[in-house]
């Protein structure tokens, strides 16, 4: 099925925050806006939900903390208790401080490399993806707004999208299949 | 402006005169002799269940081991606890002034990063740490008057101060260089001298850019000194910590230990600017700050913790690991002795806030800072408490009349100053170049 997305395309940030605010004041579904980097407050004036990275993270951290106390206790305690320095090496929480530094290390490389692996998965990227946004100058000073015209007037909401600031508008139809 | 509710000020006034009356009782306390120590130990000892027992088996076996060298027995032992006791009100009044000092002195070094960095998002807050560093007046002067009785052994606070103790210890004749009663006031002079210097041109300059911010002419001004101010601090406030809190313990260094307390002023300072200026928004003073500036004092009271830890930490696996009985006996009479504050102070300075802290959300929300707040406050006095008390009054610690009299007392003066400076100026520092900027501040 074949469906009809309106590109809008904005040479400056400014601008394009106001147009999202104002194309969604008109209650036009927004699809997706492409940009050359991140911009400030641009998740929000969409209306996207909060990230639940953060909470993500916080587990990964966990993780990370619990293998290294299981990993230390069973390589110093369990399987090879060594005599370092005088050191007690039959009690894990007698021996707690030397483990302190591979505790927190662990926990800091599960909580940013799962982080990031998530952040990849989430926003469906891997290698040798191709490129999702529909023109290349958005790598470059041009941000585009992708907005849904399925039950709208085109010509309508060409010109309202002109009225924005919008400095090039092009009518798509869009197959399902396309990426 | 703010106006200095009586309120407020009935109830500075009214912490500073139970706090005095608490200090004066805590002094009258002090036993003044072995046969009062004797008293107050067999009573203690009578209502004291299993840890009255405990004590007694440990005591005995002490006192058989003086037995055996000399002739007067127990007395040496009491005779030793009643100059911890003694010095026990001595020690709690340093421990308060201290503290209170400290969190003003974070703010200074706080308020000078702010300019010496030109940050965009602080400026509204200035007024308040103008205000929390006036009490560097006051609570310099006392505390320098504190460190002159201690310095020239009026007290018996600091063992180097002592001739007796000096003539037979090599150690400390080995530091008497550094560690004498009048070099130790000479410096002290200096960092207190140099600071007020400081804090007093800064708050002038700040006050000129309000009249006359043509052409930034003062702000200028304000940004060279306090470039100038954060380097003569952190050679000072280093020294300052030797001198002021590790000559405690005169055998004993750490070398990161002026870190160490510069981690613990500075994240009580933080706190202590989101707390009063969550206060005056609860009065409905200082609507130009919005919750991004409480979110992100919240992110340096979190931080800072952090920091704290991790210096702390670094201090402690080292001696703990290497385990070198002149270093790692600090920390043996903590554990050992202070078992509940030294690991009580962990919980409350760094699993707390890091718990608490965490969520991006509640860094926003406004009770929740102020419980955070008051956490670390608490877990800092407790960390000045473990680096004074050990040293000073040994096993004989508990937190009783002096203790809470004193923090009362500072508290008091603390609160009638720093908010007495609030009502001197506006609460907007609106000559700031980056007035607009931190006032449209968004996260």
């Amino acid at each position: 099925m074949a469906s009809k997305v309106i590109h809008a395309l904005y040479t400056d940030d400014d601008v394009l925050m106001d147009a999202v605010k104002k194309v969604r004041a008109e209650h036009y579904h927004i699809e997706e806006v492409f940009c050359p980097f991140p911009v400030h407050g641009l998740d929000k004036a969409m209306g996207i939900p909060h990230t639940r990275l953060a909470i993500t993270s916080f587990m990964y951290g966990c993780v990370g903390l619990t293998v290294a106390i299981l990993m230390m206790n069973f390589i110093m305690i369990e399987d090879w208790p060594q005599n370092i320095g005088g050191k007690p090496s039959f009690s894990y929480i007698e021996n707690m401080p030397a483990f302190v530094p591979i505790m927190f290390e662990l926990t800091v490389f599960f909580a940013a490399h799962l982080m990031v692996i998530t952040f990849y998965m989430r926003s469906r990227l891997w290698p040798f993806k191709e490129a999702e946004n529909p023109d290349v100058r958005t790598t470059d000073d041009h941000f585009l707004m992708e907005v849904d015209a399925g039950n709208h007037n085109v010509d309508q909401l060409t010109s309202f999208l002109g009225d924005t600031g919008a400095v090039e508008i092009k009518v798509i139809d869009k197959e399902e299949d396309n990426h | 402006m703010y106006t200095l509710s009586n309120r407020l000020r009935l109830f500075s006034i009214i912490l500073m005169v139970v706090g005095l009356v608490g200090l004066i009782i805590g002094f009258a306390q002090r036993p003044g002799s072995i046969e009062e120590v004797k008293e107050m130990m067999a009573a203690h000892d009578a209502h004291g269940g299993g840890h009255g027992e405990a004590q007694a088996a440990d005591h005995g076996e002490s006192h058989g081991k003086e037995h055996a060298e000399d002739a007067h027995g127990g007395d040496a032992h009491y005779e030793h606890v009643l100059h911890q006791l003694q010095n026990k009100p001595w020690a709690a009044l340093y421990a308060a002034a201290f503290f209170f000092f400290m969190i003003a002195l974070g703010v200074l070094a706080f308020y000078a990063i702010q300019f010496a960095a030109q940050a965009g998002w602080s400026p509204v807050l200035f007024r308040v740490m103008e205000a929390i560093t006036a009490y560097l007046v006051p609570g310099g002067l006392i505390l320098f008057v504190i460190l002159a009785l201690s310095g020239f052994h009026v007290n018996h606070l600091f063992v180097w101060a002592d001739p007796e103790v000096v003539a037979h210890d090599k150690l400390i004749q080995g530091k008497a260089g550094w560690l004498n009663g009048t070099g130790f006031i000479i410096r002290a002079a200096i960092f207190l001298g140099g600071w007020l210097l400081y804090r007093h041109f800064a708050v002038k300059y700040s006050r000129k850019q309000d009249e006359d911010p043509e052409g930034n002419k003062w702000y200028k001004k304000s940004f060279k000194i306090s470039a100038g101010f954060l380097v003569f601090f952190i050679y000072t406030e280093s020294m300052m910590s030797w001198d002021w809190i590790m000559s405690f313990d005169p055998h004993w260094f750490s070398t990161l230990f002026g870190w160490y307390v510069f981690a613990s002023l500075f994240v009580s300072g933080i706190t202590t600017i989101a707390l009063i200026t969550i206060y005056l928004k609860s009065k409905g003073y200082m609507d130009f700050v919005n919750n991004s500036h409480i979110h992100d004092l919240a992110k340096f009271m979190f931080g800072i913790s952090i920091f704290w830890t991790y210096l702390w930490f670094s201090q402690f696996m080292l001696i703990w690991y290497s385990n070198i009985p002149e270093e790692v006996t600090y920390f043996i009479t903590r554990i050992e002795d202070y078992k509940l504050p030294f690991f009580g102070m962990l919980v409350m300075n760094f699993i707390f806030p890091l718990l608490v802290l965490m969520n991006s959300d509640f860094k926003r929300v406004n009770w929740f800072v102020v419980m955070a707040g008051i956490v670390i406050l608490c877990g800092h006095y407790i960390d000045v408490f473990n680096m004074i008390m050990p040293a000073t009054v040994g096993e004989s610690w508990f937190i009783g009349i002096s203790e809470i009299s004193a923090v009362l007392l500072f508290l008091g003066l603390f609160i009638f100053v720093v908010f007495r400076a609030l009502t001197k100026a506006p609460l907007l520092a609106k000559g700031n170049p980056y007035l607009e900027e931190s006032k449209h501040f968004h996260y």
